[in-house]
C-alpha cells in the first residue's frame, strides 16, 4: 500500500508540473487546470486509502482514533470544499486580489497548524516512551512554522489592504528595518534552542517564535503601499509555497516538497517580473515605505497648462481613428469601467477601427489582473498585449486612451533622471498622435510623482468618473451609428 | 448680443467666417447670429443652409450694425467705418505688420480681436486659426505641386518599366510643413525636410520624412516660432538648401518669421540648377517668399522649365473645409469669451489668450501684448541634474566564481553534517525548484492571475499532511488537523474552480 501511495504521489507531482506548463498558453490553459485537478484528486484518494489502510492494519490496536480521524477528514473536508466552492463562484473579478491573498493566508495557517501537530506528536512520543528528538527534524518544524506564520499574517494584512478594510498607505514605524532584523535574529537564536531541546521544553521557543513571526508578517506587509501590492501578493504566493515545502520536509513527504517548490519558485518569478517592471529591487519593495519618504520630486515645477476635452469629441476622434490603443490601470477596476470599455471596444471594432489594449505588468493589484478583468468583460484576449509587445507601435497609433493609469504612462520615468520612478519601463503613449487621459482630477499617482504626460501638446484630459465618461462615449458612438443609417 | 457674419469683401475670397454648423454652435452660446446674404456661397454654404439651421440671413447693413462682427480678412477702411462705436470685431489682422489698421480701429472706438494673434500654447490650440489654415494650405500645396508635376509621386514597377518615386524637400516643419510632409508621403513620394529648430526633428520623422541636418550650433526656440539665424549659420544652411533643392523634384517652402518678411532660402541660381519639370511651391509668398523666383499669387515657369507657384490662397482653394475650421476656431474662442453661455461677450485681461488677441479695446490700443513664454522645448534652467550614480565596478567574473565556489563548499559541509535521511528530500526539493523556474518562466503574462490561483490550489496539497495527522491518537492533534484540513480544502476547491471560471472567460476575438 505504501508503495502504491508513493507511486500515486509521483504521478500527482507530474500532473502538477503539467498543470503549470499548460498555463504558458491560452490554448492549453484549461487543459492545464484539468491536469492540476486530476493530480490533486489522485493525491487525495491515495492519502485516504492510506488512512483507510490503518483500519485493516494489525499493528494498529485501537481503531477508534482512526475512525474519529476519518470523520474529521470527511467533515472538515466537506465544509472546506463547500466554502471554497462558494468563494470561487461568488467572487467578483475585481475582488480576485483579495481572494488570492486570503488563500495564501490559509496555506500559511495550515502550515503553522501542521507544524504544531508534528511537534506535539514528537513531544508526546518523547514524554511517553522517551524517544529523543532529532535536531534536523526540529529545524524543519521550526522553519515550517516560521514561514507559515509570516505568510499567514502577511496575507491577512494584504487581504485587508486590498479590500480597503485597512488603509493602503504604508505604515512607517521608526526603526522599522531594525525591528525586522531584530525579529530575525531572535528567531534564529530561538531556533538553536529549539533544535537542541527535547520534549515539551521546545514549546517555549516555538510559541515565542510564532508570535514574533506573526508580528513580522503583519509589519512587513503593513509597511508596503497599495501600488506595490502586485509584488507583495506574488511574494506571499512564493512564501506559501515554501511553507508547504517546509511542511513536506518535516513530514518526509516528497509530494509536498515538490509542490511547495513549484509554487515557491512560481511566486518568486512573478515577484521578479513585477520588480523589474517597476525598476525596483526586491529588497527595496520588501523594505516598504515607497511613496511616503517625501519622494515627491523637488520644487513645484511649472509643467504648463493642460487641455480638456469632452466625451462627445473623444467619440468623434475615436470614430475617425484607424488605430486606437487603450492602456488601463487600476483606476479602471476601481471605477468598474471595464464593461463600458469592452462595449466601446466592440463598437469601434465593428467600425473597422483597430483597437488594442496595452497592459503594464504592474497595472492592477495582481499580476495579470487587468487581463482577467478585460476577459470577464469579454474583450478578446488576442487584442490585449503586454507593454513590450505594444511599445513600438505607439508612433503609428492615432489615439491612446489612458483609463485609470498614471505612473505606468509617466514620461518622467524615461526623461527625468531625478524622478523617483526614473528608469521604470513605461508605456510610451505620448508617441501616439493623440492621447486622451481619463482622470478624476489632476492629483498625482501612487508614487506621488507629477505626470508631465498631462501637459504634453498632444494630450487632452477627460475629467470625471471613468465609467460615466466611457458610457457617454458609447452613447455618442451609438447615436452616430443611428444617424448614419 | 448679436453676432454678424458679413460677406468677405476681398476680391476672389472664397472663405466665410461661419458655416451653418458653426453659426448654430454660436447661437447655442446664447448669441443672436445673423449672416449676410450670399456670404457663404463660395464655400458651399448657400443662404438656405443657414436658414435651415435656424440662422437668419439679412442684408449687409444689419450685419455691420451687430454688437460683434466676425470675419476672415482684416476689415477694410470702409468696413471699419461701418462698425458701430463700442462694437467688437474679430478677424485675421496681422496687427504687427499693419500699424495703420490698429490706429484706425482704435480711432473707431471698437474692440478688435485678432484671430491670428492667438498665443501658441496648448490650451489655445483649438482656436489657433493659423494652425488650422496652415494645415489645409500645406496639404493643398502638395496637391498643386502634383498638378503641375509631370510625373507620378509614387514609385512603381510596371510592365512598361520602372517609375522612381518623386523626391520632395520641405523647408520649415511648422503646421503647414508637417501637413505637406504627410500629404506628399501619402502620395508615395520620398520626403526630406528641414527646420532651423532641431527639436522638431522627431515630429518630422513621425510623419515619415527624413530630417535633414546641418552641422552647426542651433538655437532652441522658446516661443514656438522659428528665429532668424546668424551669418555663419546662414552660410552653412544655404549650402544645404542648394544641395537638397537640386536633388529634389518638388520643393515646398513654408519658412516664416512672425512680424518680419520671409527669409530668402532658395536663390535664383539654385532654381536655375534644378531639373526641368521640377516644381517649387512657395507658401511664404504672401510675406515676400522664400524663393527668389516667386511672384505673389502667380505661377511662374523659369527658363530651365522649373514651375514656381506663389499662390497665397491655398487654404481658400479648399473653401468649405477651411471655412468650417475657421468657424470652429471662432466658436472655441467665443466659448472662452462667453464663460456663462449667456450671449454676453466678456474680456478677461488677466488671461494670456484673451490679452494676446486683444488689439484694441473700446478705442484704446492694446497692441503689442506682453510676451508669453511658452515652449515645446524643455526649460533648461529647471531641469534636474541627473543623479550621479556610483560607477559600480563591472562585476569581476572571478569574484562570482569564488562566491559560487564558497557557497558550494558551505553547502557540502552542511550536507555532510546532515543526517543521510535528509538528503533525498533535499534532492527532490532542489530539482523541483529548478523545474518550477523553467516551467513558470514560460507562462504567458496574461495568465499570471490564473497561475496564481492554480498555485493557490495546488499549495493546498498541504491537506495531505493534515489528513495523515488526523488519525493520530491525540485529541489536540486531531482538532488541529481538522482545522488545517478545512483551511486547505478551501484552497484546493476554491483555487481550481476560480481558475476554471477565469480561464473560461478568456475568449479569442
Amino acid at each position: 500500500m505504501v508503495s502504491f501511495v508513493a507511486g500515486a504521489y509521483i504521478l500527482s507531482a507530474l500532473l502538477f508540473i503539467l498543470a503549470l506548463a499548460g498555463l504558458s498558453k491560452h490554448e492549453t490553459a484549461r487543459r492545464g487546470n484539468a491536469f492540476g485537478m486530476a493530480g490533486m484528486g489522485l493525491a487525495l484518494v491515495a492519502t485516504l486509502l492510506l488512512v483507510l489502510d490503518y483500519l485493516t492494519d494489525d499493528l494498529v490496536v485501537d481503531k477508534t482514533p482512526v475512525v474519529v480521524g476519518l470523520v474529521i477528514i470527511l467533515v472538515a473536508g466537506t465544509v472546506g470544499a463547500s466554502i471554497g466552492i462558494r468563494l470561487a463562484r461568488g467572487v467578483e473579478m475585481t475582488g480576485m486580489p483579495e481572494l488570492i491573498a486570503m488563500m495564501h493566508s490559509f496555506v500559511g495557517l495550515a502550515a503553522v497548524l501542521v507544524g504544531y501537530n508534528t511537534f506535539i506528536e514528537v513531544a508526546a512520543a518523547h514524554s511517553e516512551v522517551g524517544l529523543g528528538s532529532d535536531a534536523v527534524h526540529n529545524a524543519e518544524v521550526f522553519l515550517g512554522v516560521f514561514i507559515g506564520a509570516v505568510t499567514f499574517t502577511g496575507s491577512v494584512v494584504a487581504n485587508l489592504k486590498l479590500s480597503a478594510r485597512m488603509k493602503s498607505a504604508p505604515l512607517v514605524l521608526p526603526g522599522r528595518h531594525l525591528l525586522n532584523l531584530a525579529i530575525l535574529v531572535v528567531s534564529a537564536v530561538l531556533m538553536v534552542w529549539f533544535m537542541l531541546s527535547d520534549g515539551w521544553v521546545g514549546m517555549a521557543p516555538l510559541a515565542v517564535m510564532t508570535v514574533l513571526a506573526l508580528v513580522l508578517g503583519f509589519h512587513l506587509v503593513a509597511a508596503i503601499g497599495g501600488g506595490d501590492m502586485p509584488v507583495v501578493v506574488s511574494m506571499l504566493n512564493s512564501y506559501s509555497g515554501w511553507a508547504a515545502a517546509a511542511a513536506g520536509f518535516m513530514l518526509g513527504n516528497d509530494l509536498l516538497i515538490v509542490t511547495g517548490a513549484l509554487v515557491g519558485s512560481s511566486g518568486a518569478i512573478l515577484s521578479y517580473i513585477m520588480c523589474r517592471a517597476m525598476n525596483r529591487s526586491f529588497v527595496s519593495v520588501i523594505a516598504g515605505g515607497f511613496g511616503s519618504d517625501g519622494a515627491v520630486s523637488g520644487e513645484a515645477r511649472d509643467y504648463g497648462e493642460h487641455r480638456e476635452i469632452q466625451a462627445d469629441d473623444v467619440a468623434d476622434l475615436l470614430a475617425h481613428a484607424s488605430s486606437v490603443v487603450i492602456t488601463p490601470g487600476y483606476g479602471m477596476a476601481v471605477a468598474q469601467a471595464q464593461y463600458p470599455v469592452a462595449e466601446m471596444t466592440k463598437k469601434l471594432r465593428e467600425r473597422g477601427v483597430d483597437v488594442r489594449f496595452g497592459i503594464h505588468p504592474v497595472a492592477g493589484r495582481l499580476p495579470g489582473h487587468m487581463n482577467v478583468l478585460l476577459a470577464e468583460a469579454k474583450v478578446p484576449y488576442d487584442i490585449v498585449l503586454e507593454m513590450d509587445e505594444i511599445n513600438d507601435d505607439f508612433p503609428d497609433t492615432d489615439v491612446v486612451l489612458v483609463i485609470g493609469a498614471n505612473d505606468t504612462v509617466n514620461p518622467a520615468a524615461l526623461e527625468e533622471p531625478g524622478s523617483p520612478i526614473a528608469g521604470m519601463p513605461v508605456l510610451e503613449v505620448w508617441n501616439a498622435r493623440e492621447v486622451i487621459v481619463f482622470k478624476r482630477s489632476m492629483a498625482t499617482g501612487y508614487a506621488g510623482v507629477q505626470n508631465p504626460l498631462f501637459f504634453k501638446d498632444n494630450t487632452q484630459m477627460l475629467f470625471g468618473d471613468a465609467k460615466d465618461k466611457v458610457n457617454e462615449i458609447v452613447a455618442a458612438l451609438s447615436a452616430d451609428e443611428l444617424a448614419r443609417r | 448680443m448679436r453676432i454678424g457674419i458679413p460677406r468677405e469683401s476681398r476680391p476672389g475670397e472664397t472663405l466665410v467666417a461661419a458655416t451653418a454648423k458653426t453659426a448654430s454652435q454660436l447661437a447655442a452660446l446664447g448669441y443672436d447670429v445673423v449672416v449676410e446674404q450670399g456670404a457663404g456661397e463660395a464655400a458651399d454654404q448657400p443662404d438656405v443652409a443657414f436658414t435651415s439651421a435656424g440662422v437668419k440671413v439679412v442684408p449687409a447693413d444689419e450685419v455691420w450694425s451687430s454688437d460683434v462682427v466676425v470675419k476672415v480678412n482684416a476689415p477694410t477702411d470702409d468696413e471699419v467705418g461701418r462698425l458701430r462705436r463700442g462694437a467688437t470685431v474679430i478677424s485675421l489682422m496681422a496687427p504687427a505688420r499693419s500699424p495703420e489698421l490698429v490706429e484706425r480701429l482704435a480711432a473707431a472706438g471698437v474692440t478688435a480681436l485678432a484671430m491670428d494673434a492667438v498665443p501658441r500654447i496648448s490650451r489655445a490650440q483649438s482656436m489657433d486659426v493659423l494652425s488650422s489654415m496652415a494645415n489645409v494650405a500645406g496639404y493643398r500645396g502638395v496637391i498643386e505641386a502634383a498638378h503641375e508635376f509631370g510625373r507620378l509621386f509614387t514609385g512603381q514597377v510596371t510592365a512598361a518599366g520602372k517609375v522612381p518615386p518623386a523626391r520632395v524637400f520641405v523647408v520649415g516643419a511648422g503646421v503647414a510643413g508637417l501637413a505637406a510632409i504627410g500629404a506628399a508621403g501619402s502620395l508615395g513620394a520620398i520626403v526630406r525636410a528641414f527646420d532651423v529648430r532641431p527639436e522638431v526633428a522627431e515630429q518630422v520623422e513621425s510623419m515619415g520624412a527624413e530630417f535633414v541636418t546641418v552641422d552647426m550650433e542651433q538655437e532652441v526656440s522658446s516661443d514656438g516660432y522659428a528665429k532668424e539665424m546668424t551669418a555663419e549659420q546662414e552660410a552653412a544652411t544655404a549650402a544645404m538648401y542648394d544641395e537638397e533643392a537640386r536633388a529634389a523634384d518638388i520643393v515646398i517652402t513654408t519658412a516664416l518669421i512672425p512680424g518680419r518678411p520671409a527669409p530668402l532660402l532658395v536663390t535664383a541660381e539654385t532654381v536655375a540648377a534644378m531639373r526641368p519639370g521640377s516644381v517649387v511651391v512657395d507658401m511664404a509668398a504672401a510675406n515676400g517668399g522664400n524663393v527668389a523666383a516667386t511672384v505673389k499669387d502667380e505661377k511662374v515657369v523659369t527658363a530651365n522649365g522649373v514651375t514656381v507657384l506663389g499662390y497665397t490662397d491655398l487654404a481658400g482653394r479648399l473653401a468649405a473645409q477651411t471655412s468650417q475650421l475657421y468657424g470652429t476656431n471662432v466658436v472655441n474662442l467665443l466659448k472662452l469669451l462667453t464663460p456663462a453661455k449667456d450671449g454676453v461677450l466678456t474680456l478677461d485681461m488677466d488671461d494670456v489668450v484673451q490679452r494676446g488677441i486683444t488689439v484694441t479695446r473700446d478705442g484704446a490700443t492694446m497692441w503689442p501684448p506682453p510676451p508669453v513664454q511658452v515652449s515645446a522645448a524643455p526649460a533648461e534652467a529647471t531641469q534636474v541634474l541627473p543623479v550621479e550614480k556610483e560607477p559600480s565596478a563591472p562585476p569581476d567574473p572571478r569574484r562570482r566564481l569564488y562566491a559560487a565556489g564558497l557557497a558550494a563548499v558551505v553547502f557540502l559541509a552542511l550536507a555532510t553534517l546532515a543526517p543521510p535521511s535528509f538528503l533525498p528530500s533535499l534532492t527532490v526539493f532542489v530539482l523541483a525548484v529548478v523545474i518550477g523556474f523553467y516551467v513558470i518562466g514560460n507562462v504567458h503574462h496574461a495568465l499570471h492571475t490564473p497561475l496564481m490561483s492554480v498555485t493557490n490550489a495546488i499549495s493546498g496539497i498541504i491537506v495531505v499532511g493534515a489528513i495523515l495527522q488526523a488519525p493520530i491518537d491525540n485529541v489536540a492533534v486531531q482538532v488541529i488537523a481538522g482545522v488545517a484540513i478545512l483551511l486547505a480544502s478551501i484552497n484546493v476547491f476554491g483555487g481550481f474552480l476560480v481558475t476554471r471560471r477565469m480561464l473560461n472567460m478568456f475568449q479569442k476575438g
